[in-house]
């Protein structure tokens, strides 16, 4: 294979291909069961058929009581609005609410704008290795709390979150404290469980398990007030209006039961792909250092920083070579800011411009680990030899190499 | 993706004049660790000041590099004062453009070479540290900010951000610089005759009438017509045989200073 046709794709954090079997079992219905699920015909009736059954699919991923706790929506992003505006407006008595400083943008900045409204909001901290500090959160939850927010498991870092703990601490605290869990990037790789989680929402989106982009899900204990982001239609129980998206909710009730089935490959053969990799960069690139805890990750996730080097200039140099992977690079995005989950761990700034997040699937082969174990220390030390630290980094080799 | 033109991804992949030069003429940097992005640039030159070798090494992204290549490129076999008017626009058209975001990178070039010229004349070196930063996260001055606006023509908060990255992370410093681009822009726009009048007048009684007034003379505001300004001298300065000079080195003077360095003073 040249260099050209090659592709490494270790960025499934952001988005995943979509399954072969998924999207066949999607394609009828773009073309022959086009009806509408709401129709009194049997084409109709296919499709509410084909819904009611990705349905039951999901309920199984969230290990849900009842179908009818499962809500299709168009995003995560849609998911965490839906859930967290939707259960502030069922009660607006309350005006406190919680959430971490290393969420996604769907919650930090939905809780932004809440704060603008009026809310009062406790943004919790994480330590060096991205965990929370659970005596913070114990003592932010009070009388007037009406929600928490908190995700299952990080995007950059895939540092997971005791959410059994967190609900446990929460409930105690204050019973009615409503609890929202951002799934996003736990779904597929370890056990979401709406049981055991105790929580009342759980959010997660089809594309980052190998489900299309555009649809996503929302998981609401029964019984659980929440008022509808989207008014109109009867669909969805009066709760999100609009005509069902068809194939694509096929698409992610097949997705999810392929997740479940594939978790025990995400933690044994996928994590041993991820472990030998980032071993393999920690051990020979002298200034990577470890963005994370060796524990309580996601199996597919690593983040390394590589000290005295920027971030996108690496990223443009694996993709010469075909690989893809992701930055916490201001460069990389419209923001000027570096990533604010690594800013929040006090990743420092010798490492968090050059820190580079690869995030591996059930598609991700030990051949492809293998060429970026290759690849990646060559392009790393042609451009330690373009940064104006040399001393710098001369001082680091020296360090590194006098522990070895 | 950036929408990188090819001569960006071609001095990425291989940039010129990596590394440093021992024993450099000028050295300059501009940036830091902190804000993302640095760049040292070094120069040799000959003893006419034409500048023989330019070297750098830039800690940044692919545009970074880039914008420090191409400026090592374009000042060797110039002479030191020419290669001091490149402008950062000059820089990213050698690069064929580069995206809005990016632009900061080919100010930083800038940055670095003014740095390595002040070094080699022995001048002060501008230090952020010497103005008031506006922008804390990336450490930037009002003063960076008001002449990136003048020399760029910027003209909105985002392009200031593109810029110079003032503004770009907490966002708290956005509302003091949208202060600073109206009241720059607003320096930059010809007064009208009746803000002229105003002006000059307030200048007059502030720093001008009071001075004449201990000789036992005054000034009066006739007329203005564009950067013509029509005064008369009375009591004693009307007949005094040094009025012109008066007028040329203190009044013309004092005017240019607070108001524009265009003024001319005619006695009527």
């Amino acid at each position: 294979m040249s260099d050209e046709k090659k592709l490494i794709y270790l960025d499934n954090n952001a988005t995943t291909k979509v399954d072969e079997i998924v999207l066949e079992k999607m394609i009828p219905y773009f073309s022959k069961l086009y009806g509408n699920a709401s129709s009194m015909y049997d084409l109709g009736a296919k499709s509410a058929q084909a819904i009611k059954a990705a349905r039951e699919q999901m309920m199984g991923l969230f290990n849900a009581n009842d179908p009818k706790e499962v809500f299709f929506t168009a995003s995560g992003s849609e998911s965490a609005n839906m859930g967290i505006r939707g259960i502030l407006a069922a009660d607006t008595t309350k005006k406190h609410i919680i959430t971490t400083k290393v969420e996604h943008p769907c919650v930090l900045n939905l809780y932004k704008k809440l704060e603008k409204q009026g809310y009062n909001v406790t943004y919790l901290n994480v330590n060096s290795e991205g965990a929370l500090d659970l005596n913070e959160l114990e003592e932010a939850v009070n009388e007037d709390t009406a929600l928490v927010a908190v995700m299952a498991a990080n995007n950059e870092t895939g540092i997971i979150f005791p959410i059994e703990k967190i609900s446990q601490i929460v409930k105690s605290k204050n019973p009615k404290t409503k609890i929202y869990v951002d799934a996003v990037q736990a779904a597929g790789k370890i056990s979401i469980d709406a049981q055991k989680w105790n929580v009342d929402m759980i959010g997660v989106s089809g594309h980052k398990f190998h489900a299309p982009k555009g649809i996503g899900a929302l998981y609401v204990k029964t019984g659980t007030l929440f008022v509808p982001l989207i008014e109109g239609g009867h669909q969805e129980r009066g709760k999100r209006a609009g005509t069902e998206n068809v194939p694509s909710i096929v698409g992610i009730g097949q997705a999810a039961e392929y997740a479940l089935a594939g978790l025990a490959d995400e933690s044994t053969r996928v994590k041993d792909l991820r472990n030998k990799l980032e071993t393999s960069i920690l051990k020979t690139v002298f200034n990577a250092r470890l963005n994370s805890s060796l524990v309580n990750r996601v199996p597919n996730t690593t983040n390394i920083g590589f000290e005295y080097v920027e971030g996108e200039l690496i990223l443009l140099h694996l993709g010469d070579k075909g690989i893809c992977a992701s930055s916490g690079s201001a460069c990389t995005s419209g923001s000027l800011d570096p990533s604010h989950v690594l800013k929040a761990m006090g990743v420092p700034f010798t490492a968090l411009h050059g820190s580079i997040r690869f995030s591996l699937s059930r598609f991700t082969t030990e051949a492809e680990i293998d060429y970026t174990i290759k690849v990646l220390p060559e392009i790393i030390e042609k451009l330690t030899k373009i940064s104006p630290f040399q001393r710098e980094l001369k001082e680091l080799k020296d360090v590194k190499s006098g522990n070895d | 993706m950036w929408d990188y033109t090819d001569k960006v991804m071609e001095l990425y992949r291989n940039p010129k004049n990596v590394g440093s030069i021992e024993d450099a003429d000028a050295i300059g940097e501009a940036g830091s660790l902190s804000c993302g992005d640095m760049l040292k640039i070094y120069l040799k030159l000959d003893e006419k000041g034409i500048i023989t070798d330019a070297k750098f090494q830039t800690f940044g992204c692919g545009s970074a590099v880039a914008s420090s290549s191409i400026l090592t490129e374009m000042v060797i076999g110039k002479h030191i004062d020419d290669a001091r008017k490149i402008t950062n626009q000059e820089i990213a058209e050698a690069l064929g453009g580069l995206p809005p975001e990016k632009m900061h990178c080919s100010v930083m070039g800038h940055e670095a070479l003014e740095a390595a010229i002040a070094n080699f004349y022995h001048e002060d070196v501008k230090c952020p540290e010497k103005g008031k930063v506006i922008c804390k996260c990336f450490n930037v001055t009002q003063e960076t900010i008001e002449s990136e606006i003048k020399a760029n023509n910027l003209k909105t908060l985002e392009d200031i951000m593109n810029y110079t990255k003032a503004g770009g992370a907490c966002g708290k410093c956005q509302n003091e610089i949208k202060r600073i681009l109206d009241e720059t822009i607003q320096s930059e726009k010809p007064l009208t005759k009746t803000q002229m009048i105003l002006k000059i007048n307030n200048v007059i009684d502030k720093y001008i009438s009071s001075e004449l007034r201990k000789d036992g003379g005054d000034i009066e505001l006739i007329d203005v017509e564009e950067n013509k300004v029509f005064v008369k001298l009375s009591g004693k300065c009307q007949s005094c045989n040094r009025s012109q000079l008066t007028l040329t080195h203190f009044v013309e003077a004092t005017l240019r200073e607070h108001i524009s360095p265009n003024i001319e003073i005619i006695q009527v």
